[in-house]
């Protein structure tokens, strides 16, 4: 049910193309987006698909990225010396790992450290946990292009521990 | 052949061009200033990746003016480009074996690694080695309605040419304005 009112999102505000490396929480949403209209370019790393988002922004696209907290950190000097070097538009949608309920070790450093690392980017951004906070999660989005801004949002685990 | 050789033959043909940061942005701006080029001024690496943005997303030819040190840095953007090859995609690498715009100190082309090779092993059909503008001219025209990939070896050679002027924003707002109408007079036809 989340996964779908997500895409559905994406559809009304006319995301494309959306970017995506995978991550176990976002499965349903990446399968769902293949049943859509909407170009979907799954790249090798994030770094990279902040490259292919400002290629689409310049030819008029509302790209969003789709990944893991983890790619974050893969993509910080791309979101500073290019997108918001020429003011691109950029939406960064991320599962938050690392928190409560995580198995893997390794994903916890950088999970804490990653709502910080926004902060001091000066990336506005929001955490999703209900089914209501996807509101937010539309107004934030339709801004992100209005605007010509970078933003994010954060889904949290339990956002799906809900649906179930 | 000079690097500044190749430029000049890719800012004479008609597409949008986008080309990496250091001296292949600042030569192309010397060459031929032009609305229709993006230079990227940071973010080393992802030129490749911005133009298969812009091709997949409009129909205009795209030419990238990318470095062998740049593509290194993002190898996976090969991959990416055989998976989805848009057929107005032409990545020019170009090959002078050296970190041109730091000091020219030696890539891993230099010794082993064959870009040709590694493109190919990505995936990607149709990959061409030139060492003369005539075979760029000749690669360039066969291969013009199909997503190509070309390693130009080149000499360590540099132009002095300025810092390009322009701002960041400058550069793209004219770079969006000449896709948009571009775009538009092809979806009239």
């Amino acid at each position: 049910m989340i996964d779908k009112k997500i895409v559905e999102i994406f559809m009304k505000e006319g995301i494309e193309p959306v970017l995506s490396v995978p991550c176990n929480l976002l499965a349903g949403i990446l399968r769902k987006i293949e049943r859509t209209p909407i170009r979907h370019i799954p790249v090798c790393r994030e770094e990279e698909g902040i490259g292919i988002a400002a290629g689409a922004a310049l030819a008029g696209g509302k790209p969003l990225l789709l990944m893991q907290n983890s790619g974050l950190g893969n993509s910080i000097n791309a979101l500073m010396s290019l997108t918001r070097l020429y003011k691109l538009p950029l939406f960064l949608l991320m599962s938050h790992r690392g928190g409560p309920g995580e198995k893997i070790s390794a994903q916890i450093p950088m999970g804490a450290a990653a709502p910080d690392l926004l902060r001091t980017l000066g990336i506005n951004f929001i955490t999703i946990k209900t089914a209501h906070d996807l509101h937010g999660l539309q107004k934030l989005i339709r801004k992100t292009y209005a605007l010509q801004e970078i933003n994010a949002a954060f889904l949290a685990r339990e956002l799906w521990n809900e649906a179930k | 052949m000079k690097r500044s050789d190749v430029i000049k033959e890719i800012s004479a043909l008609d597409g949008l061009i986008v080309s990496t940061l250091g001296f292949p942005s600042r030569e192309l701006y010397a060459v031929h200033d032009s609305a229709r080029n993006f230079y990227m001024l940071g973010s080393m690496g992802l030129v490749s990746s911005v133009g298969l943005g812009i091709a997949c997303s409009q129909k205009k030819q795209v030419y990238v003016i990318d470095g062998d040190g740049s593509i290194l840095m993002n190898l996976g953007s090969l991959a990416t480009i055989a998976h989805h090859a848009p057929a107005n995609y032409c990545l020019i690498i170009i090959d002078n074996k050296a970190y041109g715009s730091t000091g020219n100190q030696a890539t891993c082309t230099a010794k082993k690694t064959d870009l040709v090779k590694v493109a190919q092993g990505a995936g990607n059909k149709n990959v061409r080695r030139v060492t003369s503008i005539a075979a760029l001219r000749r690669t360039l025209q066969l291969f013009s309605d199909r997503c190509i990939i070309i390693v130009a070896e080149t000499d360590r050679y540099a132009e002095e040419v300025p810092i390009i002027p322009l701002t960041p924003v400058d550069i793209k707002v004219r770079f969006m304005r000449e896709v948009t109408c571009r775009s538009k007079t092809t979806d009239n036809r």
